[in-house]
């Protein structure tokens, strides 16, 4: 079983986002960048179908400026075997990555992608879902658990009120929630391997895509701050503050 | 321009952020309601006094019980293309199926919409809502989740309304199959809807723990939630989750008791109208959004609130 694991270069997850000053975007420059902490949730899972033999081969794939092989190259220090690196300049949303991943699918068949669910940059939980419509495949959103079987895989996903548990024939679509694993640390030896792994170039406009965005950004502002309140000194003043000031008890 | 409004549901009632989107769509133009499932009628019967509807349309067939993504996609896709809106509530459902039916019909999905500026420009937050994005729409559809607690809910009158119409006919593709649900039980509020939340974090220090904050949260009618330090521990189940990750949740009163408040958490909670932090660390970032904060051991101090509450 061939698996692709579509993996996105975004701010690292610790970091303080700000607002830019003439309010365009927020502000990327020497800021600390990682891979997705979901998609590291997804090549987690990917490796961990191949130790237990069931995958054979584990494809990670980026999009972007030369820098995302970076996020590519970690991919492959955690375990993945190769990687494809499809070479973009223009800012991209989910409908665009959507295609492009599409026809990556179409060239290298893969059986299963396992992708986040989101990218914590901006949080669109779009792209899997838009994918599996592109490719006429089934979807898993959101995965807890997953179970490989024969020509299907058992998916436990993270629902509103619970778990829900569906089957999805293969090849599928599966977007990770945040308790499918724990993924590892790439160790020093693997990091060193991972220098020597292949990375495919493509060039997004070989694959003659319409990847021009559908939403104009007009503005990115700070949002409404909430102002600190006060400090009580104890349970029975916070009791009467509820009662007699907010009114919410 | 015709908006529809997708309704979310659990085949027996309507599932309340429905109300939010529907008011949210009454500032586009035209609301038609569509209900899929194995049986609308109490459904429709929730739906047909709500105020500046037109159509309510339904379609009732097995296969939409459990609302798999690739046949209510394809439904909407197939009997839907002509209108200019189609509007989802931000739950798992809508996050499920409308970006698949945004990759359906070739259009950017607009997701989890705070704002509706004017009828192609929407706000919506980005970076755990660190940062709000306005966009202008260029697409021929707009697909748009909404924020629940960004909006008030649909009004209700007296009269009947709406229209119900069958429409279209469902061919499945049988790509996927539901199995079983695992549902939380639970006697207490939903946590998305709830008057009152007490959340819990890493500081309650183990699952036997969260029982103090359920008996404070019992006695004042609330919800419970978490933060994702504490559901990454196992102390409580993952749909207790609030923050970027979990559920966004804007409560008359919200109740932070150990978390120590990560960006991530705030951007679930911060739109709550009144926020009390009880932490032991007074330097803890909860309370520099919370109104009333509390420096104290919570082991003291939430026995002590649970005692003096009546």
């Amino acid at each position: 079983m061939k698996i692709l694991v579509p993996v996105k270069r975004v701010v690292d997850y610790n970091v303080k986002v700000r607002v830019k000053k003439d309010e365009t975007d927020v502000e990327l420059d020497n800021v600390k960048m990682s891979m997705n902490p979901f998609d590291e949730i997804a090549v987690e899972e990917a490796l961990r179908l191949k130790e237990k033999g069931v995958a054979s081969e584990i494809i990670a794939v980026s999009i972007g400026l030369p820098e995302v092989q970076e996020t590519i190259r970690n991919a492959l220090a955690m375990g993945a075997d190769s990687g494809v690196f499809v070479n973009c300049t223009s800012k991209l949303e989910p409908l665009s990555v959507a295609k492009i991943l599409t026809s990556i699918c179409n060239k290298i068949k893969p059986d299963l992608v396992i992708m986040g669910k989101q990218a914590i940059d901006d949080d669109m939980n779009a792209t899997g879902q838009m994918l599996s419509a592109m490719l006429n495949w089934g979807q898993a959103t959101f995965a807890s658990k997953l179970e490989i079987q024969e020509k299907k895989i058992k998916v436990g996903r993270e629902i509103d009120g619970g778990i829900e548990n569906i089957e999805v024939n293969l090849p599928a679509i599966v977007t990770t929630d945040l308790r499918l694993n724990e993924p590892r640390y790439a160790s020093l030896p693997n990091i060193m391997k991972a220098k020597r792994k292949p990375i495919d170039e493509i060039q997004v406009k070989d694959l003659n895509i319409d990847i021009a965005p559908r939403l104009e950004i007009l503005k990115v502002e700070e949002p409404k701050s909430r102002e600190a309140g006060i400090m009580v000194k104890s349970v029975d003043e916070m009791i009467e503050k509820l009662k007699n000031e907010a009114k919410v008890i | 321009m015709k908006t529809l409004v997708v309704v979310d549901h659990n085949n027996n009632k309507l599932e309340k952020s429905t109300l939010n989107t529907i008011k949210a769509a009454s500032q586009l133009e035209n609301v038609d309601l569509l209900v899929l499932s194995d049986s609308c009628k109490d459904i429709c019967n929730e739906l047909i006094n709500i105020k500046n509807i037109n159509n309510i349309f339904i379609n009732e067939n097995d296969a939409f019980k459990n609302q798999l993504a690739e046949d209510s996609a394809n439904f909407i896709a197939e009997n839907f293309k002509n209108y200019t809106n189609i509007l989802f509530s931000n739950t798992s459902n809508g996050k499920n199926i409308a970006p698949r039916l945004a990759g359906l019909l070739d259009t950017m999905i607009i997701p989890d919409v705070i704002e509706i500026v004017d009828k192609q420009t929407f706000k919506r937050p980005i970076y755990a809502g660190n940062a709000i994005a306005t966009c202008k729409s260029k697409n021929k559809i707009n697909i748009i989740t909404i924020r629940a607690t960004a909006f008030e809910e649909a009004e209700i009158g007296n009269e009947n309304v709406g229209k119900i119409q069958e429409i279209g006919n469902l061919t499945s593709n049988n790509l996927s199959k539901y199995l079983n649900s695992e549902l939380t039980k639970s006697e207490r509020p939903e946590l998305t809807s709830a008057d009152i939340v007490v959340s819990g974090g890493r500081g309650l220090g183990s699952a036997e723990n969260f029982q103090l904050l359920e008996k404070l949260a019992d006695k004042l009618g609330a919800a419970m939630g978490a933060s994702r330090a504490a559901v990454d521990a196992g102390y409580v189940p993952n749909d207790w989750q609030v923050g970027q990750t979990g559920k966004i949740v804007a409560p008359n009163l919200y109740i932070a008791v150990g978390i120590s408040g990560a960006i991530q958490h705030l951007a679930g909670m911060k739109d709550s109208k009144v926020i009390i932090g009880i932490n032991k660390d007074e330097e803890a970032p909860i309370f520099s959004i919370s109104d009333y904060g509390l420096a104290e051991d919570l082991f003291k101090a939430v026995p002590e609130m649970e005692s003096k509450i009546n």
